[in-house]
């Protein structure tokens, strides 16, 4: 039987790297043909040239019984996530020739369990979209379309899970970043508990919303792969303590469905079905599955692109062409700023620092971001009574599939309706992940469609569960 | 919700974002859009709940163990578009009027 190194996952190579079936230096070469033979899919913004030096190191690792589930495995970053003495650029021309001086604390968790660094991957500038489209250095393509967006903005890290470029990757997930692509690119992604993992050294996009996490092929490679990145780190003063991260939940058994939020309007009727059929398959498994209500999901969207933009703009303030990245010269300071962020962000980010300008601005605080606040602690005490009742709360990833290149592009509103099934979480600071729920067809194209399971805070391993049982149930519909 | 050329102009001179003329309108046009979306916050009932964005809490390290001093220097002035030495080079701030 020839290995489909396409199929593989962290835990298959890992057995073959350990039993010596494979080197680590055959592995990280065939990864690299792979990332060769899909450059088209503009997935990755740079393959690393030390890829065989790292190779050996995690050999020597291996070799000599001091490795880890992760030793050898090529992985893939987004963008957005700090590798010292290399370029991260947020995918924005402000930051194009920026290079980390230091490594993220997920970097380093990654990089001392043996990990192999293959390259960083492309997203929509700053982690603003849904759809990579706003990346300065083009459009990644969906690997199961390629008229069609990945997702995003953590579309390059789904797309090279998705075309076996690399074996696991890391994105970050402030609205949906994760999940979203996940699901357009039939691959497992997860959005841990804020505050599990640590923050320091991602390029900031909205403080109190973003969270590092894994893509993968399975769900037990995102929990390899979490347990790697999670814990504490004194660097993020949000992070919380590890008898927190490392609470062992109950086995779910209750899912509990919020059935108005889920028909809200503009959702695909095939999106519908299959969330139908999907749940049926868990109640067939052993799940009960529940009817709860919760109105105040409804209001995550608004509220999002109230606090999102707020914080946006007050991040994005320390891009002034005067520390580090993209300078224009002008007449004087003032001149310098105007043009250095004038030209160095892109349109979608100009924008959002516009917004969050205006809701953040005296007169206006109080009737957006107060209000926005004080509904984001009703969305949470809503959740925490429906976990009262429920383990897990179940919705579709998305309310449609894949959309088409450009499809959007020009309609700021539509592109962020995509993100409806994945804001609340982050507004909550729950944890969720997507798995993979099937396929739709639309065209010659086959269209992956993705289930999202959320728990509640430090919920992890409640999700893992679900997840495994839920990727069993559709392994056995699928024979 | 009315949003005038005058206030994008504003708003992009408080965010320090030189903007074109056409980007203006687009701007304009969009931000109503979306403002017109998130007002919806407005009518929402029972918002009386206490507000607290985050848990707040001061995170605080002793102040010892410095590393040592200049070994990040080079790395982080190797960042800045103008240096002078070991500073990084600005124009004035003060004016002359």
């Amino acid at each position: 039987m020839t290995l489909d190194i396409k199929q593989l996952t962290i835990k298959q190579a890992h057995e073959l790297l350990i039993n010596k079936k494979m080197s680590v230096l055959e592995l990280a070469e065939a990864i690299l043909k792979v990332a060769e033979d899909t450059r088209d899919l503009n997935a990755y913004l740079e393959i690393f040239d030390d890829v065989r030096e790292q190779a050996e190191v995690a050999q020597k690792m291996i070799d000599e019984g001091k490795g880890t589930t992760l030793t050898g495995i090529p992985f893939a970053m987004k963008d957005n996530i700090l590798i010292k003495g290399r370029i991260a650029s947020a995918s924005s021309k402000i930051l194009e020739n920026y290079t980390a001086t230091y490594d993220a604390h997920v970097t380093k968790k990654l990089r001392d369990a043996g990990v192999i660094f293959v390259g960083r991957t492309n997203m929509d500038e700053f982690a603003m979209g849904g759809s990579t489209e706003n990346s300065a250095f083009g459009v990644t393509k969906n690997p199961h379309d390629k008229t069609r967006v990945p997702g995003g903005s953590s579309g390059g890290s789904a797309a090279v899970v998705a075309s076996g470029s690399a074996l696991g990757a890391l994105g970050t997930d402030t609205g949906g970043s994760i999940r979203q692509p996940a699901a357009f690119c039939g691959v497992v992604g997860l959005k841990p508990t804020y505050g599990s993992v640590s923050r320091s050294g991602l390029i900031a996009m909205a403080s109190s919303l973003d969270q590092a996490g894994p893509f993968a092929k399975t769900v037990e490679d995102a929990e390899i792969i979490f347990d790697c990145i999670k814990g504490h780190d004194s660097m993020d003063s949000t992070s919380y303590t590890d008898e927190f991260i490392n609470i062992k939940n109950k086995k779910p058994k209750i899912i509990g469905v919020p059935t108005e939020f889920v028909h809200a309007k503009g959702v695909d009727e095939r999106v519908l079905k299959n969330f139908e059929e999907s749940l049926e398959q868990m109640k067939n498994a052993g799940y009960e599955i529940k009817e709860i209500s919760l109105p105040s999901l409804a209001h995550g969207l608004a509220v999002y692109y109230i606090l999102m933009p707020a914080e946006v703009s007050s991040n994005l303030a320390r891009f002034d062409g005067v520390r580090y990245g993209y300078h224009a010269d002008g007449q004087n300071l003032l001149e310098d700023y105007m043009r250095s962020r004038g030209e160095g962000f892109g349109r979608e980010v100009r924008r959002r620092i516009l917004l969050g300008t205006y809701v953040l601005s005296a007169g206006y605080y109080d009737s957006y971001y107060g209000r926005a606040c004080a509904l984001r602690e009703m969305l949470k005490k809503d959740l925490e009574k429906a976990f009262g009742g429920v383990d897990i709360i179940a919705t579709p990833t998305t309310p449609t599939p894949a959309f088409k290149i450009g499809e959007k592009s020009n309609d700021p509103l539509q592109m962020y309706l995509a993100d409806i099934f994945t804001v609340p979480v982050n507004i909550a600071g729950v944890p969720a992940i997507s798995v993979p729920s099937g396929f739709i067809k639309e065209g010659d194209s086959m269209l992956p469609l993705g289930m999202q399971f959320i728990a509640p805070h430090f919920g992890e391993s409640a999700l893992f569960e679900v997840g495994k049982d839920f990727e069993k149930v559709q392994e056995s519909n699928r024979i | 919700m009315t949003i005038e050329i005058k206030d994008v102009e504003h708003l992009a001179g408080l965010a320090r974002i030189a903007v074109s003329e056409e980007e203006k309108k687009i701007l304009q046009h969009d931000l109503e859009e979306i403002l017109a979306y998130v007002s919806q916050i407005k009518e929402v009932e029972g918002q009386k709940s206490k507000v607290k964005s985050g848990e707040l809490r001061n995170v605080m390290r002793e102040d010892s163990e410095p590393h040592e001093a200049g070994i990040f220097t080079e790395d982080i002035l190797k960042q800045a578009p103008a240096r002078e030495g070991n500073r990084i080079s600005v124009k004035k701030i003060l004016g002359n009027s």
